[in-house]
Formats: C-alpha cells, sequence, structure tokens
C-alpha cells in the first residue's frame, strides 16, 4: 500500500519537475523564467523525497527513520535556499538593468 | 517492481535535465544560463537519491544529496552576486 503511495508522490513530482523545465524553455523574458524554476522545482523536490522518504520508511527501524529524517531535512533546506537563490539571481538581474519584457502593444 | 519504477523515474529525470540545459546552453543572457544551471542543480540531488535507491545505499546517498544541494546554493550565490555588474548581461545582438 505504501509502495503504491510513494509511487505517486515521486510521480507528482516528476510532473511538477517536467513543468518547470517546460516553463524555462517556453516563458519569454529571464524574469517570467525564474517563476517556474524556482518555484516548480521546489515543489517537486518536495513531492519526490518525501515520495522515497516514505518508501525508505516502510520498513519500520531505527536506520531507516534516521535515513528519512535526513531526507526531509534536505527539503526543508531546499525550501529555504531555493527561494533565496532565486532571489539572489533577479537582484544581480535588477542591478544590472535588465528591463522586464513587455507586451509589444504597449511599451 | 519498485526499482524497476524508481530506474524508469530517474531516466525521465535525467531526460527532463536536457530540457533545461537547453536553456543554460542558448539563453540569451548569463543570468538564464544561471537558470538553466540551478534547474538542473536541485533535479541532481534528486537523482543522486534515486540511483542511492537504486544501488540499495541509501545512507550514504542523502549525504553526498545534501552536500550537493548545499554547493548548489553556495554557487548559485556566488554566480549571481558575480554577474552583477560585468557586461555580458544584455541579448548578445549586435
Amino acid at each position: 500500500m505504501i509502495n503504491w503511495l510513494s509511487a505517486i508522490l515521486v510521480i507528482g513530482g516528476l510532473i511538477f519537475f517536467f513543468g518547470g523545465s517546460i516553463g524555462i524553455i517556453r516563458f519569454p523574458d529571464f524574469y517570467s523564467r525564474l517563476h517556474p524554476a524556482g518555484k516548480l522545482d521546489t515543489a517537486g523536490q518536495l513531492f519526490t523525497m518525501s515520495g522515497i522518504a516514505l518508501y525508505i520508511a516502510q520498513d519500520a527501524s531505527l536506520h531507516t527513520f534516521l535515513t528519512a529524517a535526513k531526507i526531509v531535512l534536505i527539503v526543508i533546506f531546499i525550501y529555504i535556499t531555493s527561494p533565496t537563490a532565486t532571489h539572489a539571481i533577479i537582484d544581480a538581474g535588477v542591478r544590472a538593468g535588465l528591463k522586464p519584457w513587455t507586451k509589444e502593444g504597449q511599451s | 517492481m519498485m526499482d524497476t519504477f524508481f530506474l524508469y523515474s530517474g531516466i525521465f529525470l535525467g531526460i527532463i535535465m536536457f530540457l533545461s540545459l537547453y536553456r543554460a546552453v542558448f539563453g540569451p543572457t548569463v543570468l538564464d544560463r544561471l537558470i538553466g544551471v540551478n534547474a538542473i542543480g536541485s533535479k541532481t540531488t534528486v537523482m543522486l537519491i534515486l540511483v542511492g535507491l537504486l544501488y540499495n545505499r541509501v545512507d550514504m546517498f542523502v549525504d553526498i544529496a545534501l552536500a550537493y544541494a548545499l554547493l548548489n546554493f553556495i554557487a548559485v550565490l556566488a554566480a549571481s552576486r558575480y554577474f552583477q555588474k560585468k557586461k555580458g548581461l544584455y541579448e548578445e545582438a549586435p
């Protein structure tokens, strides 16, 4: 039963990753590309890692709980650092004077 | 059964990395390339744990993935701090 749950979580994570990489390619501008890059990668990691942690924590022993706890720690760490990294990239872009994309109609 | 599932999800993740590699190679500005590299870096941490599952040594690969996530974060910060003033940011149009 737990196998199915972790499989569903991992597949959900992969869908987020796939959406993220498609968004990185298709979006018109540097600033808009950062939305999928920052958010969907973090969400994808959350689902995939929790699915794997669930799969590992299945055969309950202290050792596996420790590994699953470490995986949860990685997820928490990435939840803190991924937005920070995205903010640093945007900060560099704004400082360098990269103008955001506007529709051709309005300038 | 679950091992083959993790193997195929790892392969699919590898294919997804090629998509974000496109942005890292063709990105007009340097910061687009930084986005591509950051995306690949965050996918690699998940890939590392999938590989750890396949080798049945998850506790070793979890540490490697944690170190990789740390390094990826530091690298992105350093690169963005470096590219803030360099002129290579604008479209490479003539």
